[in-house]
């Protein structure tokens, strides 16, 4: 395994908190589940994928399929962390014919894999591409990341199944475990949990970690890496909001717009 | 007339054909492969067939994934389910970013006469029709199918394709070549201009036996290709004999019918459609005893054909 400069990958991913909180300013937009996975895409963009944004269309390339696809801001973050767009275009978050979409459109943006956002689907078109590079004898691996809601959806649990069924070892997907949906607690509202027993008992390998720290995220991709003949599961605990002290386990924050006065202070308690 | 293969087996055939030339070629499958007939790439090429079994939706994504890793998926179920079950899929994953999957609906219409309403499709060309994007693809017999399935291996973007369980009647031959969007007129005539697809082609060409009875002149066109179509085509053709009738396996609502309306709609040109009347199939003992019941036949659409041609004249008077 190579080095990983953790220092390097947590400063990106305090980058990309920042560029989320300006692509919002104090429009409404989903800030907490972007929030949530900053340092999982971080971890991944700069760490564990074999990416090159000089050449984001390589055919081994490592794909990232973002299903909960209304978390899309922590990914444009990342592709502006890495060049791939421009910083103005950050701005220009949900207007006419920004390629910054509401939810990731891949004809805008090289890094964009797939159309997600019609939750539940992430994983099978996941699946679908590495079924297609094993026929092609190519080796690059696809990380998923689903929502804990997203979990909700039937589609999950029956591509769930066929990664198992067909041994997709090089499949990873994380949960973002940040225990909140659009309209409350997860625990209340529609319980999807036990996560690691449910993936397990489908034939996964099944990992836990603290969302939120690059080495626990990269230690698990690097375990996911090792297994030879199952899909990986990474259950991350992650806090909604991470980042910004009133959106923190806020559902509110799912969608909602900040203050002026909210923003100010997001943006300082980002410095 | 004389019958030919069922539109699924010619399917099946053919697209075994393009698998041994084109290594892109993959077939994925809800556990219907005896039916679908994906089952020949099965026999030929397991590691190019997928097993997705009862589970449309992921089957439908996990095509779109294939597809964007340069694959060629053929997506196979039952019409009924492919464009019911899957539908958000085809519209989230395959038809909005416009990906290289064709989405394959075997038993089309009444033809799973058997298993009733659940299993036969009323409304497929109606969901994949409003899909931008989308082409959608009616063969009428075996040479029109084996035409269109190796457009769809050519063919770069989503295609819907809906295939006939049972044998149908051959009115094309080998030399027949299949061009995207053009209506072919089978039978000229020149009082009545039938727009049939599927089946319904040679239930027109029925028809005009009993219509030339009554010194009624039909020009059958067979509208192989649902979506795009040539418009300007359309509007010629019905504009020749002045009065229109669509015949369809298929809900009147929302298929050739209202696909050929919206073709005439600035050419005041009276259209009588014959198809399901907005309702869902039963069972049946055998494939004609519906389209019997549904008034899928010749009576019907002579007699559809001859109120057209009343509507022409009083139009016209």
């Amino acid at each position: 395994m190579k080095p990983y400069d953790i220092a390097l990958i947590e400063q990106k991913a305090k980058a990309i908190r920042r560029d989320i909180v300006r692509m919002l300013k104090t429009d409404r937009g989903h800030l907490g589940g972007s929030m949530s996975i900053a340092d999982i895409t971080a971890a991944l963009y700069f760490g564990a994928m074999n990416f090159d944004p000089k050449d984001p269309h390589n055919p081994d390339r490592d794909r990232f399929i973002l299903s909960k696809g209304h978390s899309v801001l922590a990914q444009y973050g990342a592709l502006a962390e890495l060049g791939l767009l421009e910083r103005e275009v950050l701005d220009r978050l949900k207007r006419f014919a920004s390629p910054l979409q509401g939810h990731p459109d891949r004809k805008f943006l090289p890094g964009i894999e797939a159309n997600t956002g019609s939750l539940g689907q992430g994983l099978s078109v996941a699946n679908g591409m590495a079924l297609a590079g094993r026929l092609d004898g190519q080796s690059f691996r696809v990380f998923v990341i689903i929502g804990d809601g997203e979990l909700s959806e039937g589609q999950v649990w029956e591509a769930a199944m066929a990664s198992a069924h067909y041994r997709l070892n090089t499949v990873t997907a994380f949960i973002d475990n940040n225990g909140l949906q659009a309209t409350g607690k997860i625990s209340d509202r529609f319980n999807t949990m036990p996560y690691k027993e449910k993936f397990i008992a489908f034939g996964w390998n099944a990992l836990e970690v603290d969302g939120h720290s690059v080495k626990e995220i990269l230690d698990a991709v690097d375990k996911a890496k090792d297994e030879k003949t199952k899909p990986t599961v990474i259950v991350a605990h992650t806090i909604k909001g991470k980042g910004v002290s009133f959106a923190e386990n806020n559902p509110a924050f799912h969608h909602s717009a900040m203050t002026k006065e909210q923003y100010e202070l997001a943006v300082r308690e980002l410095q | 007339m004389k019958f030919g293969k069922a539109p699924r087996i010619a399917y099946g055939e053919e697209l075994l054909e393009l698998a041994k030339k084109n290594r892109d070629i993959v077939a994925l499958d809800g556990d219907l492969s005896k039916s679908t007939m994906t089952c020949l790439i099965e026999e030929s090429y397991p590691e190019r067939y997928f097993e997705m079994s009862i589970a449309e939706a992921n089957m439908v994504a996990t095509a779109a994934g294939m597809a964007l890793k340069g694959k060629i998926p053929f997506v196979n179920s039952f019409a009924v389910f492919i464009t019911g079950r899957a539908f958000d899929q085809v519209r989230q994953s395959v038809a909005y970013p416009g990906l290289n999957v064709k989405i394959c609906g075997s038993s089309s219409g009444f033809s799973d006469f058997g298993d009733g309403a659940t299993h036969q499709s009323v409304e497929d060309l109606a969901l994949m029709r409003c899909l931008p994007n989308m082409t959608v693809l009616s063969p009428m017999d075996e040479h029109e199918t084996r035409e269109m399935v190796r457009f769809m291996a050519a063919h770069k973007g989503p295609v819907y394709i809906r295939l006939d369980r049972n044998e149908v009647p051959v009115i094309l031959n080998e030399n027949y070549k299949f061009k995207l969007g053009e209506p072919v007129v089978v039978r000229s005539g020149k009082d009545v201009t039938i727009f049939a697809t599927g089946q319904m082609v040679s239930i027109a060409l029925s028809a005009a036996a009993l219509l030339e009875a009554d010194g009624i002149s039909p020009e059958i066109v067979n509208v192989g290709t649902i979506k795009p179509m040539n418009e300007k085509a359309i509007i010629e053709l019905a504009r020749t004999t002045g009065a229109a009738v669509t015949a369809e396996e298929h809900n009147v609502r929302g298929g050739l019918g209202s696909a050929v309306a919206e073709a005439l709609m600035k050419c005041p040109i009276p259209i009588v459609p014959v198809g399901i009347e907005d309702r869902f199939g039963q069972s049946a003992a055998d494939y004609s005893e519906l389209l019997q019941a549904y008034g899928l036949t010749a009576e019907s659409i002579a007699a559809a054909c001859r109120e057209a041609k009343g509507l022409k004249k009083e139009n016209h008077g």
